[in-house]
């Protein structure tokens, strides 16, 4: 960009007005600035900190958090791959080597004219279609070498991104088993009407009967959530929703935004019925931008229907109206606190809990977070009433669950059944082949053997927020155990320090293992590690980021051990690569300039 | 203070006011938590996690968590001093600690928690990472090779100061400290060696220039006593 001081202060007031000149709306400010100028400069930086009266530190702070805003230019094209396990089971680093030797770039690197630049990116929610990237943030899936190609050429052709080919852009459901939500038809302001109908109290008590928990992995009850919420002193009230579907593996509520989304807005109006809420955000991941114009557009017809906006359905002072706020690619954004963080424009460190975002959180007011697919759910007990919905599931976990089902399966894709559901049951629905482990709920989530394939899913057995990646017997658990171990040490925040630091170290004793170089000793390690960051990290991330790894231990250990060097102890100093940079400098490559081993 | 507002902290009854946190509470009674980010004049941050204890079994920050009647605290455990070497461990292989040319030596409180928790070795491979030095600004000095990222500078600055000269960008190990300034030195701001975020590092990252070595090492304050002691010890002198 060859933009001026004084054109770049009028490019970036235009972004500012769109914005309202409100610093709390600092991540989408950033958004757009990087969209337009393919990075947030430190002129950039400068001139929005005096115009949003922030100091320059904190407008960096923000910036630097989140890995879709950069400081450096990217390519013209940017070019993303998504690098979740399942990507690479479908072979997505053949396709990006390829994709590199085409267009004559390195990992990382922009390309010497400017035009691309490539790289992978955590899990882009496209497990059942990919494998996928993200071409200047719009999702491209099921990539093959010949659609590596047609990109290329588009790339070298320099065609804008929106006239690409529309089948590149296709994002399908596959739905494979609907159930009492995906099954059902739903006209928009039935529920709503449902519950204007008995009322705020009575249909509190309607979700509460219903003892429906949330659907984004915790399990909270949602009725005792909404009740703290409207109990909460404050002088606003919000309702969130959280579609920062970051956990590898998952991606239904791609699913119930695209195809669901007036069940989704409807769910936060009922929430935002019950609490008093007048605003609802919705936080969509960055990695679905995809969905954001189609969402707007459908605000706008609810809008129109009187089913957003001011007295809607004609209840005096029902005003509720809600916004959407995109992710900037951060895994940790998920965390409800952190993405409250977000929201407010700052970088997504989870807060200390308590207080809970009920009494104090979005601009420090009391406010609901619940999951795309809770907020869904809200809209049955609206329309059938809570005995009804108790009457699914278990007696614990009531209602049906939506899973993504992922990997080595002939069917994958979503498939909703009532709580209870055998591991088993949905491994044949999807036509599992020859299954020898479950990854159930993402990265982060617990990994089953054969012998666990007769568990349930269910919060009191194996609770799960969706994710269900299945690996043959073929697959090598050590390297899906890899890839999750990298995936936290780019996710953490970096906010405490056993997930910070803890989770680098263990990528790199995975890394050492991979290259021959681990013995026993590492394994040891890997476990003491786990323990420390699972019994002293701030939240979540760090707390469930070596479980994987323990897990694959205790199961697969076969996998782990055919790589270990048969020592007590191999150093990671590796003396003959350190001098490998002394022999370029001097040019020598003859026996004495090489450490000899003692093999 | 109640004759019912105590709880047991390895075995051992401390009395607190209500809203202290276990960590406040037990400071206050003269018995040590190892501690990094926590500065009493600042709202507790989290951070560091030295403070992890066990409460009712359940693991926990002693600085956020607040102290309630009959609370049952392990703290000066072998499994959790063992987890804190580690904390110690994996804070020295991120930075870059030279400790023998450090001028904060014998006064620097992550050197002296690893003698009190007897860290005899950094364990992990380091990380060597490139920090930069700032020496910009004419009276203090700024070495980001020894931050531990306990963001005190970051609150002091912001929240007693009202400069907020400081802040913590970056994610997971990319994290660091920013000057608030353009050309992001120190220099260009109104920094002043009178700030509270000039004595507050608990390492040597912020130090006063043009003073070296004034107390000779050996005489200084955690070559005296262990850091461990110096809680009983500044209780004794206000009993």
């Amino acid at each position: 960009m060859t933009t001026t001081q004084t054109g770049l202060g009028t490019y970036l007031e235009r972004i500012l007005k769109r914005h309202g000149r409100d610093s709390g709306r600092l991540v989408q400010i950033l958004r757009d600035v990087q969209a337009e100028f393919g990075r947030v400069s430190a002129e950039a930086m400068a001139i929005l900190a005096e115009r949003l009266s922030l100091p320059i530190g904190d407008v960096e702070s923000t910036r630097d958090f989140y890995s879709f805003l950069t400081s450096e230019p990217t390519g013209t094209y940017r070019i993303l791959f998504s690098d979740n396990i399942t990507d690479r089971m479908l072979g997505n680093q053949a396709i990006f080597d390829h994709m590199a030797r085409r267009l004559g770039v390195s990992r990382g690197v922009v390309s010497a004219d400017g035009l691309a630049s490539l790289d992978y990116t955590s899990c882009t929610g496209m497990c059942d279609q990919g494998p996928a990237i993200l071409v200047n943030g719009m999702a491209i899936t099921s990539m093959t070498l010949r659609r590596a190609d047609q990109i290329c050429e588009l790339v070298r052709s320099r065609v804008p991104v929106a006239e690409w080919p529309n089948e590149f852009f296709r994002v399908d459901h596959n739905i494979r088993r609907a159930d009492m939500l995906l099954g059902t038809d739903f006209t928009p302001g039935s529920a709503l009407r449902a519950a204007v109908a008995m009322g705020r109290e009575a249909y509190l008590a309607e979700v509460k009967r219903s003892n429906i928990r949330g659907r984004g992995g915790a399990g909270f009850t949602t009725g005792v959530k909404w009740e703290a919420a409207r109990n909460a002193r404050g002088d606003a009230r919000y309702v969130v929703c959280n579609a920062d579907e970051g956990e590898p593996g998952t991606f239904k509520d791609r699913v119930l935004m695209q195809f669901y989304p007036e069940r989704v807005f409807e769910g936060m109006a009922l929430a935002a019925y019950v609490v008093g809420a007048k605003l609802g955000l919705v936080y969509l991941r960055g990695e679905y931008l995809y969905l954001k114009a189609p969402l707007e557009e459908k605000l706008s017809e609810l809008r129109a229907a009187r089913l957003l906006g001011d007295s809607i359905l004609g209840v005096d002072g029902f005003d509720f109206d809600i916004e959407i706020h995109m992710g900037a690619g951060a895994y940790i954004c998920g965390e409800e606190t952190a993405l409250i963080e977000s929201l407010e424009g700052k970088p997504g460190r989870p807060r200390i809990r308590p207080p809970f975002p009920v009494s104090f959180g979005y601009r420090g007011q009391p406010t609901v977070v619940n999951n795309v697919e809770t907020l869904c759910k809200a809209t049955e007990i609206a329309l059938h009433g809570g005995a009804w919905y108790e009457g699914f599931g278990t007696k614990q976990s009531t209602g049906t669950k939506i899973l993504s089902v992922s990997g080595d399966v002939e069917r994958p894709g979503i498939y909703e059944y009532p709580f209870g559901v055998r591991i088993s049951q949905v491994l044949d629905d999807a036509g599992a082949k020859n299954p020898k482990a479950v990854q159930i709920s993402g990265a982060a989530g617990q990994c089953l053997t054969t012998r666990e394939f007769g568990r349930r899913i269910a919060f009191e057995d194996v609770p799960t927020a969706g994710a269900f990646m299945v690996f043959a017997d073929h697959r090598d658990m050590f390297e899906v155990a890899r890839n999750f171990a990298h995936f936290f040490q780019h996710e953490s925040c970096g906010f405490c320090t056993p997930c910070r630091v803890g989770t680098r170290i263990q990528a790199g004793i995975m890394d050492k293992i991979a290259a021959g170089h681990g013995t026993q000793y590492e394994m040891n390690e890997l476990q003491h590690l786990r323990e420390v960051m699972r019994t002293a990290s701030h939240c979540g991330l760090g707390q469930t980021a070596g479980g994987a790894i323990a897990d694959t231990i205790a199961k697969f250990r076969e996998d782990y051990e055919k790589r270990l060097a048969r020592k007590d102890f191999e150093p990671a100093f590796d003396l003959d690569a350190a001098l490998a940079r002394a022999r370029e400098i001097t040019g020598r490559d003859d026996a004495d300039s090489r450490m000899l081993s003692d093999a | 203070m109640n004759e019912y507002d105590k709880f047991s902290l390895d075995g051992r009854p401390i009395y607190f006011e209500r809203g202290q946190s276990i960590l406040e509470a037990a400071l206050a009674a003269g018995v040590y938590i190892p501690n990094l980010c926590h500065h009493p004049e600042f709202k507790p941050h989290g951070s560091c996690k030295l403070c992890t204890v066990k409460v009712n079994g359940r693991f926990g920050s002693a600085c956020t968590i607040k102290a309630m009647p009959g609370q049952e605290v392990a703290s000066d455990t072998p499994e959790l001093n063992g987890n804190r070497r580690v904390l110690l461990q994996m804070l020295f292989v991120e930075g870059n600690h030279f400790c023998p040319g450090c001028e904060k030596s014998g006064n620097c409180k992550l050197q002296a928690l690893a003698y009190d928790i007897e860290m005899l070795t950094p364990h992990y491979r380091h990380f060597y990472p490139v920090r930069e030095i700032d020496a910009t600004h004419p009276d203090v000095l700024l070495d980001f090779n020894r931050c531990i990222m306990c963001e005190l500078c970051v609150r002091a600055s912001r929240d007693v100061d009202g400069k907020s000269v400081f802040a913590l960008a970056g994610r997971g190990t990319a994290s660091h400290v920013v000057v608030n300034s353009p050309s992001g030195k120190l220099g260009d701001t109104d920094f002043a060696l009178t700030d509270k975020a000039a004595s507050v590092c608990p390492v040597g990252a912020i130090l006063s220039k043009r003073v070296g070595f004034a107390v000779p090492i050996g005489e200084r304050q955690y070559d005296v006593d262990p850091i461990s002691a110096q809680a009983s010890a500044r209780q004794a002198e206000e009993a």
